[in-house]
């Protein structure tokens, strides 16, 4: 409402006359005060000290800026309150700064420090805020700020504040490209960056900066194809954008052996079965012909690359997506990269799209006639989807025509034919000519219908509407070049038709066929030519040079009749106004009248005119405009846009793929454990969803497994049953000895490493509850997950059960510790109804058990592994919870006792609020002791790094570097735990834990004591 | 990407201008003006429109023009539903989107502008994001934020945007718990002159209004998945789960959303609920044509048609007509000539008809073309496709929900070519 007076107060005031006026309020007065006094008032509304007044002034302002007045001289009275305390003044000023920093660069500069403090704010949504705007304002001065605040963004903690440094790359590049360099280092660290969150604004900014260095896309190429169904639709259509080029760079054409088979156009088949030529060739003569190398190539038998294979799979589903630009971002995909066979699946998801807003069905027609044309069968069977409807708009209309053109064959042809009736009985007389062309070009490319079709157009001749019998003669005229012979009577129909017809083109037409087939209508032509004689001045450009064309041709074939019509005409022409027809008349005078002159060319005159002409070829105007990528705005308007990247064609020969391996830094054998547990549950899951897929191409990933299998991600294919066996063994080996930091560190890595793979397949399997897994996990990296043992494998007879706390807030419940318990089934028996039973629980804790695993749906079979997520409440005491874990057989005894440090979570807060919160749990809540650091625990990073993996702290920033300080919350009773740790240079240090709950105090000093010591 | 937005009203003002880079002169509009003036109809406006420097996209809803200009290669598609999306949010905030919300709400609209893009790339378009950043104004919040100063802007920082469920707000409270899902089936169909069937299809949506505390887990099972041909998913339903079980599975976004939209396979027979028998001629020479028009109930499985409403329209040259309907109203408009009729509920004992003259130009010749009828109607409590839940269940959360499902058939695109 307020916004609304604003809107008409404003209105009065507004200096441009030319803008159009929205209700107008002459009883406001506005008319009278000057612009200048008008901002004084938003002035000294800034200027107050009521955050109202404030509000009103900003949004008054703001919806000035809305419709494109001028507030720039407000400048200086809104910047001031750039660090108001009010939310939504804030970013309105936002809103201001935005729009006119660039115009007032120097006054802008003011604001910059308190975005510079926003950046170090706690809050991760507060930095990401600051860096969004600061990253807005368009002043060149600042680049070297900006160019520091996306650096330091670009390893922040928070997904979401990378996202944001991802966002702000492409706007410092517009401002200065000369950073391009730089900022290609800050994309190859995003790149890298394991969030889905991230993913797709930081391919945006490759597009943007340096879509020419595909190389940095090889080493995150997996990630990015095995991210992508969990990544938010607008990256998602990036992504697939880019997967497209660079799968063109990188793989082999899977289309290349194609022979004969191909359908669609007679041409491809063509081009196939030529191929298949040099191939024979080759064979015979194979040492002789190096010059045709490439067809060498062509030979080996064609093997799709796994990770070719990768990208289609990962992108099917997505066909899904309720978004169309995503359909549209697959479907070019299929279109462009994916075997002949398999592209069909993408031709329903396209019909579907075809029932959305009409804005999207103009695109995705315009699309869909690109392809029709190149894989005809693909839409056969949707061929009803494209009938027309009289309430569709004619652009619509004229591409749906396109497409049922582009879909006619001898089978269809007379069910089109017939629909096509009914078109041309519309009122729309757009459509209808477009119809009337869409028969012309049915009747050329399918000899069976050339002659119905015909009949059908020449009854059309007695239409009463002239633009549909124009349309009808040219179509008609392409025609019967066909095959005049047959069609004199057609064109003395035509004829007669010169006394009646207006449109130019049609008169054209007509008098050109008379011309050019005056043999078939040997008494009318000239009977022709004199009614024209006659209207010559008065006609349009292109019939009076038809005509001279008449006259040409009947004085050669018809001299005695027409010899003097033919010079009047000459004549005519000689003084028309146009230089054309004025050249054209010299040039036919000169060639067919024999003068003295005229020696050599005029011999050869009636060669020249009545030479067999080839009949015209009616092509689709969407005829090779797949060179275009599909689904862009180039294809589009089938001219390149500014920064359209051009599709390479396929290399000849595949460039080593060994590029898109990822090296897991040498600690492989002790992990693989977990990862190959990880790899083999991802294939169980993927299976049955994409078991038709996998069913074409199974052979070929078999066989390329060897080289695939040394990578993390490529092995997820591979993932053989010797080497799971293997590494489970090692694991445990391993896992004995996992208290050694070093491993420690290279286990935590993996972890990271492995958890977007846990949380797809928690999703997918039985995710009861919604893990924040994936951002939470980077939101406190150090947080290193230890692993425990629930259940060992001898006696849970197979059943190996293990758990560790992810430290991700238990959504179901706040005050529950999640716990994330991973099943192996090592027996040779599957095991079944896997549930919690008789939890004996001390008073106050409470228990959520995961949900029964394969009551109903899958088991865990043999040799698979599965992870669950339970909450346990522990009333933040390190009392033990036992309870009975229960198979179809079995019940076993277990119990899970949380170290101390597990039992709070982290919370954010400001050095001040520390320090404030510090004072008030003083004397009994405070415990302080004095230690001296391990040898290997020297520095601040490495102190952080072991009070976090004791405790589930975040850190607090402080000013000192010789003090750490961390907090966090129990997660029962929400009690504050801080805990600072002052080190000396000497390697003593002080530890002070400030609790609510002393015991649990002194258990976390215990234990921070135990972890630094080491 | 999306460099600037113009909103541009029927009469071809601009009233509301958004930019997210440099700023673009509106000047620049001139050339989606000289398409417009091109254009017969205003849905014929070329949605892409090439300038010398730019490229404008642009979307026609609710008589507006949402134009979007573009400077480098991006993909049209991406655009388009990107402006979609922002329409659907305009509309999910004010109810509706007319230029008057709009304006009556500008700073809204430019603050939620400023939320969905960034430097022309998608930030933030689902709306239970944007509702926890700019709260929708409502009556009760328009006064008590003039008596207090408190404002539309989200107090506390949208977590939304960094969970793995983006699209679900935290901390969701409420008494009733209660979840709706309503089916709604539309049939598309061409009846030719002699009332065969030349095309029909069934395509359905699932929309639901899902009010639950804390988060919590539904499935949802059909009785006949085998049906749902074709289907495509709102972001949080679990794909590889429907891959395998043929079962709805999701975290559901607080609030009104669309869960499915599914197409019924062409193979099974589409039944066609309502027939129509016409006759429409004009005579050669004469002034007059006779119009004839009776509608029945076909297959509607034992519901009841309702909300019949007939349109037409009718050729050129018929000057006036002169009808006389057995129930409802009719209307025609004899300058654009179309010809609606408001039936109502069809009573299978006395079918509605609509019978008379209409009066053609004199002299001219009969118009050559018949006109195509369109028709709208209901039916309640059934999908034409036969298409039954079977069970909803809730896991993750401890109260019983109040759970409800709806059915409706309605006509979507249904015409019957005479």
């Amino acid at each position: 409402m307020s916004a609304n007076s604003a809107f008409n107060e404003e209105k009065g005031g507004s200096s441009n006359v030319g803008e159009p006026e929205y209700g107008h309020d002459p009883a406001s007065g506005g008319i009278f005060s000057s612009d200048y006094k008008r901002h004084d008032d938003l002035k000294e509304m800034l200027d107050s000290n009521k955050d109202s007044l404030k509000l009103e002034a900003m949004k008054r302002i703001v919806a000035m800026i809305a419709r494109g007045k001028n507030a720039s001289d407000l400048f200086p009275a809104v910047v001031k309150n750039v660090a108001c305390k009010n939310i939504e003044v804030k970013k309105l000023v936002y809103v201001y700064l935005v729009r006119y920093a660039e115009e007032q660069q120097d006054l802008a500069l003011l604001s910059i420090s308190t975005f510079q403090r926003g950046l170090k704010d706690p809050n991760q949504l507060i930095r990401a805020s600051a860096l969004r705007v600061l990253s807005s304002i368009r002043v060149t001065i600042i680049v070297p700020i900006m160019m520091l605040a996306i650096k330091e963004a670009a390893s922040d903690m928070s997904p979401y504040v990378r996202k944001t440094a991802a966002h702000a790359i492409p706007k410092l590049y517009s401002l200065d490209p000369d950073q391009k360099d730089c900022l290609i280092e800050v994309i190859e660290k995003l790149l890298a960056d394991k969030t889905t969150l991230v993913a797709g604004s930081v391919v945006m900014a490759f597009e943007e900066v340096c879509p020419e260095r595909i190389d940095l896309i090889h080493k995150n190429y997996r990630k990015l194809c095995n991210l992508l169904i969990d990544v938010e639709e607008w990256g998602q259509v990036v992504i697939i954008n880019m997967l497209t080029r660079y799968a063109r760079t990188q793989f082999l054409n899977p289309n290349m052996n194609e022979s004969l088979l191909e359908e669609g156009g007679g041409e491809k088949a063509f081009y196939g079965s030529d191929g298949d030529d040099d191939e024979e060739e080759d064979k015979d003569e194979k040492d002789k012909k190096k010059a045709e190398a490439p067809s060498v190539v062509k030979r080996k038998p064609y093997v799709m690359d796994p990770d070719h294979r990768l990208l289609l799979r990962n992108t099917k589903p997505l066909l899904q997506s309720r978004n169309a630009a995503v359909v549209m971002a697959v479907a070019q995909l299929y279109f462009h990269l994916a075997p002949k066979a398999e592209v069909g699946v993408i031709a329903k998801a396209l019909v579907r799209l075809m029932r959305s807003h009409s804005e999207v069905q103009y695109v995705v027609l315009q699309n869909v006639a690109t392809m029709s044309i190149k894989r005809r069968g693909m839409f056969e069977p949707y061929l009803k989807s494209f009938y027309i409807r009289s309430t569709d708009p004619t652009q619509i209309k004229v591409l749906k025509l396109e497409v049922l053109t582009n879909l006619a064959n001898e089978t269809n042809i007379s069910t089109i034919l017939r629909e096509f009736q009914t078109y041309i009985k519309s009122m729309d007389k757009d459509f209808v000519a477009a119809t009337i062309q869409a028969i012309g070009r049915c009747a050329t490319n399918i000899g069976e219908v050339r002659d119905t079709c015909l009949n059908g157009l020449v009854q059309l001749l007695s239409n009463r509407d002239e633009l549909v019998v124009a349309e009808s003669v040219v179509v008609i005229k392409k025609l019967l070049q066909m095959q005049p012979e047959q069609h004199s009577d057609i064109i003395k129909h035509m004829a007669k038709l010169t006394d009646n017809i207006q449109v130019p083109m049609a008169r054209a037409s007509i008098l050109w066929l008379i011309g050019e087939y005056c043999e078939h209508v040997p008494k009318i032509a000239p009977d022709v030519l004199r009614k024209m004689a006659k209207t010559f001045t008065n006609e349009e450009d292109i019939v009076k040079l038809q005509i001279i064309n008449l006259a040409a041709k009947l004085y050669l074939t018809n001299s005695k009749q027409t010899k003097l019509l033919t010079q009047y005409v000459l004549n005519l022409a000689k003084y028309d106004q146009n230089y054309d027809i004025r050249d054209r008349a010299r040039f036919i005078r000169q060639l067919i009248v024999p003068t003295d002159k005229s020696g050599a060319l005029s011999k050869y005159a009636k060669k020249l005119f009545l030479a067999l002409k080839p009949a015209p070829v009616l092509e689709s105007p969407f005829k090779d405009r797949d060179h275009f990528q599909l689904g862009s705005l180039s294809h589009l308007l089938n001219a390149k846009a500014g920064g359209y990247q051009e599709l390479p064609d396929w290399p000849e020969a595949a460039p080593d793929p060994s590029v898109r391996n990822v090296e897991v830094k040498e600690s492989v054998p002790e992990w693989t454990k977990c990862s190959s547990r990880e790899k083999r549950k991802e294939k169980k899951v993927e299976k049955p969803f994409y078991s038709d897929s996998e069913g074409e191409s199974g052979p070929t990933e078999s066989a390329d497994s060897d080289t695939a299998s040394d990578s993390e991600s490529g092995s997820e294919e591979s993932g053989s049953g010797s080497e799971s066996e293997e590494s489970d063994q090692q694991s445990e080996s391993g896992s004995e000895e996992d208290e050694e930091e070093e491993e420690r560190k290279k286990k935590k890595e993996k972890i990271k490493d492995i958890f977007p793979l846990n949380i797809s397949v928690c999703l997918a399997d039985h995710a009861i509850f919604p893990l924040p897994v994936s951002t939470n996990q980077t939101i406190t990296p150090s947080g290193n997950l230890k692993t425990y043992e629930l259940l060992h494998r001898i006696t849970g007879e197979g059943l190996s059960v293990e758990y560790c706390f992810s430290r991700q807030p238990f959504s179901p419940d706040p005050h529950m510790v999640a716990v994330q318990i991973q099943f192996t089934n090592s027996a040779a028996s599957e095991a079944k109804n896997l549930h919690i039973e008789d939890a004996k629980l001390q008073s106050g804790m409470r228990m959520k058990e995961f949900p029964e695993i394969g009551h109903h749906r899958c088991t865990l079979p043999a040799g698979e592994t599965v992870s669950v997520v339970m909450g346990i409440d522990f009333c933040d005491s390190t009392q033990a919870a036992n309870f009975q874990l229960c198979t179809h057989t079995r019940k076993f005894f277990v119990s899970i006792q949380p170290p101390v440090g597990e039992l709070m979570m982290p919370i954010f807060m400001t050095e001040n609020e520390f320090k404030k919160e510090q004072g008030q749990l003083m004397g009994m809540n405070e415990i302080t002791e004095k230690v001296t650091l391990g040898e290997k625990c020297h520095g601040e990073h490495a102190v952080i790094q072991r009070v976090t993996t004791a405790a589930n702290l975040s850190r607090v920033p402080c000013g000192s570097d010789k003090e750490c300080r961390f907090a966090g919350k129990t997660v029962t009773s929400g009690s504050l735990v801080l805990v600072s740790v002052v080190t000396k240079d000497n390697g003593a240090a002080q530890v002070t834990v400030n609790c609510e709950k002393m015991v649990i105090g002194t258990m976390l000093v215990k234990d921070i004591l135990q972890t630094l010591t080491q | 990407m999306i460099h600037s937005l113009f909103l541009v009203n029927s009469s071809g003002d601009i009233f509301l201008e958004k930019h997210w880079k440099s700023v673009v002169s509106r000047s620049v509009c001139d050339y989606f003006f000289e398409a417009q003036e091109r254009a017969s109809e205003p849905e014929n406006v070329p949605p892409v429109i090439p300038t010398p420097h730019h490229y404008l996209i642009s979307v026609l809803r609710h008589r507006i023009y949402f134009v979007a200009v573009i400077q480098s290669e991006v993909p049209p598609l991406f655009v388009i539903e990107f402006l979609h999306r922002v329409v659907d949010t305009f509309q999910d905030y004010f109810g509706v989107c007319t230029e008057a919300a709009i304006k009556d709400n500008v700073v809204v609209v430019y603050e939620l502008l400023e939320e969905m893009l960034d430097n022309g790339f998608p930030l933030a378009t689902e709306s239970n994001i944007l509702k926890e950043l700019i709260k929708p104004p409502t009556i009760l919040r328009t006064v008590v934020n003039t008596i207090t100063g408190s404002t539309n802007v989200g107090e506390q920082l949208p977590t939304g945007q960094l969970s793995v469920v983006p699209w679900r707000r935290t901390g969701v409270k409420y008494t009733n718990n209660e979840a709706y899902f309503d089916v709604v089936e539309e049939i598309d169909a061409i009846i030719d002159k002699s009332g065969s069937t030349i095309t029909a299809e069934i395509q359905g949506v699932i929309d639901a209004c899902v009010k639950l505390t804390g988060m919590p887990d539904l499935t949802l099972s059909f009785m006949n998945p085998r049906l749902l041909d074709d289907v495509s998913f709102h972001p949080c339903v679990r794909f590889k789960r429907w891959e395998a079980e043929r079962i709805l599975s999701f975290i559901p976004p607080d609030g009104n959303f669309r869960l499915l939209s599914y197409h019924v396979s062409s193979q099974n027979l589409v039944a066609i609920p309502v027939y129509v028998k016409h006759n429409i001629t004009f005579r050669e020479g004469s002034s007059q044509g006779r119009f004839e028009l009776t509608l029945g109930p076909k297959q509607t499985m034992g519901k009841g048609v309702e909300a019949v409403l007939v349109n037409s329209q009718l050729p050129r040259g018929v000057l006036n007509t002169n009808l006389n309907p057995s129930q409802g109203t009719y209307t025609f408009d004899p300058v654009t000539k179309l010809l609606t009729w408001d039936v109502g509920k069809i009573n299978p004992q006395k079918l509605p008809s609509l019978k008379g003259s209409m009066s053609l130009q004199a002299g001219a010749s009969k118009p050559d073309e018949n006109p195509t009828i369109n028709i709208q109607f209901k039916i309640q409590q059934s999908a034409l496709s036969g298409l039954k839940v079977n069970r909803l269940d809730m896991y993750g959360e401890k109260y019983k929900p109040f759970k409800g499902i709806k059915y409706m058939t309605k006509a979507g695109k249904f015409q019957v070519r005479t």
